[in-house]
């Protein structure tokens, strides 16, 4: 505003340092922790550093089945990820036309969003129990992931074409080209960038998500079930071990999006 | 046979959605109605026509007192992720200068709600605990003699971790209208000889509204459905709606847990409704 520095201005600069210190403290604590003593408790201070328990991760019997459950979480979160991006795509190109029923579907994506995630996890559970199949994570627990992705993803492309100005597209046809060659080599290249975004929406709110997992996964937990139902049963810095492994994980996964992102930006601003 | 098509393309296109979210949301939701209505025993469900499950929880006053109580954390919740998101998005819109810097503040603040809420849950265990770092600071520094119990399971611990977990569904909408606000707005009411809070008063709140609204439906339906904050962070002293539709389920009484489910799910959809009548989405995306 201004081109001094107001007294406001330092205020807000420190309530915003302190938002982001609440935000980071308590993750460097659990981080610092996981890196306790062979004889460390769950709380300061350190008794000796040690990477103890997190070779203590990989024994079978101490946590129950880490890796297996990190597998399933990680594909599940892939295959999310992929339906999320295609299904928010096409209904974004849909809801850019008039078509019968738009408002109703708009609604039911908007329903899915708050309708609380427990409700939908017992609902898909006992749809599947009522018609006779067996619940597992790629079956009932992919639909229930999806009804939380699908929502942001389908908003997110609502966000994305509302500021999208159809003249390119108008411009391509007007050289000749198909709707086909139009959207490929005009309208996707240019909305890439937003689809990796969705894609990361998709990937981590799945890989994530538990509440609706409750009830859909079946016999097998995936990684956020394994978690959940270690905090009452550890009471080892193993589980700080895991939490520190899972967002050194989902951190990776960040950068990676970020990385992508930005390749493209480039790659299209020299083209 | 071209226009044909070109007709049918957005039903073709909206297809996908319409099916999963048909199939994944509607129809159980529908089958929670009906089966609300079912008896039940230990062995099984008997589809039929009652209306006790109905009946025995809302005649019951745990249920109502589990209600307020929810309702408690959503209002306290709710007061201070405005506030926070408010101001925070207030700085980064309006004090930040270059765009590159709003970006990366911006991203700094998003990238712990892309972590798991659980490990997020239980980063304040060494934080709040009887021998955590705010207690041995304040025993060490001789400001308490004892430690303080009530950081740790206990209501405080609950709203402090839904806020750590849902401000930025505060933020990201009230920070995306602020950006849309007309500067030049903000230059005529200080020509006009605004002081800054009267600008923040007069100006950026009342433009603001449609993002604190849309982050109130968030917050709001995300600590209305939470079982797991309440159980882990009051050490199970505390109830929700959620986490008495959670203990219901694990004891397999799914009528029950159903009827709480269509009660609970009445109550999100009216406040919902109630906020949807000052905002357009549509419009705000």
């Amino acid at each position: 505003m201004g081109d001094k520095r107001t007294l406001g201005f330092y205020v807000l600069a420190a309530f915003f340092g302190l938002f982001v210190l609440f935000l980071y403290g308590p993750l460097s604590a659990v981080f610092i922790l996981s890196f306790q003593g062979p004889n460390g408790g769950l709380t300061f201070p350190l008794n000796g550093v040690s990477l103890r328990w997190f070779a203590n991760l990989f024994e079978r019997q101490a946590v129950g089945d880490f890796g297996a459950s990190f597998g399933r979480s990680f594909a599940l979160g892939l295959m999310v990820m992929a339906a999320t991006v295609t299904v928010s795509l096409l209904a974004g190109l849909a809801f850019r036309r008039r078509f019968l029923g738009a408002t109703p579907l708009f609604y039911l994506t908007v329903a899915s969003l708050v309708i609380p995630s427990i409700i939908v996890s017992l609902g898909i559970g006992v749809l599947f129990q009522q018609v006779g199949w067996r619940p597992a994570w790629f079956s009932s627990g992919y639909g229930a992931h999806l009804t939380w992705t699908l929502p942001f993803g389908v908003l997110i492309m609502f966000a994305v074409f509302n500021r999208f100005s159809p003249s390119y597209e108008e411009a391509a046809r007007d050289l000749g080209a198909s709707n086909w060659q139009t959207f490929r080599h005009v309208l996707l290249p240019m909305i890439a960038p937003s689809l990796v975004g969705v894609g990361l929406f998709g990937f981590t709110l799945s890989y994530d998500e538990f509440a609706r997992t409750l009830m859909t996964s079946g016999s097998s937990n995936t990684l956020p079930l394994e978690i959940y139902g270690m905090t009452t049963n550890v009471t080892t810095p193993v589980l700080y071990a895991l939490g520190t492994v899972t967002t050194v994980f989902s951190f990776l996964v960040i950068l990676a999006t970020l990385g992508i992102i930005m390749a493209i930006n480039r790659r299209q601003a020299r083209s | 046979m071209n226009t044909l098509l070109n007709r049918a393309t957005p039903y073709l296109q909206a297809t996908p959605l319409a099916v999963i979210l048909g199939f994944f949301l509607a129809v159980p939701i529908l089958l929670l109605l009906i089966v609300s209505f079912w008896d039940y025993d230990f062995a099984g469900m008997y589809p039929g026509w009652e209306t006790f499950n109905y009946t025995d929880t809302l005649g019951s006053w745990v249920t109502w007192k589990t209600y307020l109580n929810t309702l408690k954390y959503a209002a306290m919740v709710w007061a201070l992720t405005a506030f926070i998101g408010f101001w925070v998005a207030y700085f980064l819109a309006f004090h930040v200068r270059s765009a590159t810097t709003q970006i990366v503040l911006f991203l700094i603040c998003t990238v712990p709600f892309l972590t798991s809420n659980i490990i997020r849950m239980i980063s304040w265990i060494p934080v709040l605990g009887r021998n955590g770092l705010v207690n041995s600071g304040l025993v060490n520094a001789g400001i308490v003699e004892q430690p303080i119990e009530w950081l740790l399971y206990s209501d405080f611990a609950v709203v402090l971790a839904m806020v750590h977990l849902y401000t930025l569904f505060m933020v990201t909408p009230i920070f995306n209208t602020m950006m849309r606000i007309d500067r030049s707005l903000v230059e005529a009411a200080r020509d006009a000889g605004a002081a800054d809070w009267q600008i923040v008063w007069n100006v950026i709140l009342p433009l603001a509204k449609p993002g604190i609204a849309i982050g109130t439906i968030f917050v709001v339906t995300l600590v209305m459905a939470d079982f797991s904050t309440v159980q882990v962070m009051s050490g199970g002293q505390s109830a929700s709606v959620a986490l008495m539709m959670r203990n219901q389920m694990s004891l397999l009484q799914y009528p029950a847990a159903a009827a709480n489910a269509i009660v609970l799910l009445v109550l999100v959809l009216v406040m919902v409704a109630g906020i949807l009548r000052i905002v357009d989405i549509r419009k705000e995306l």
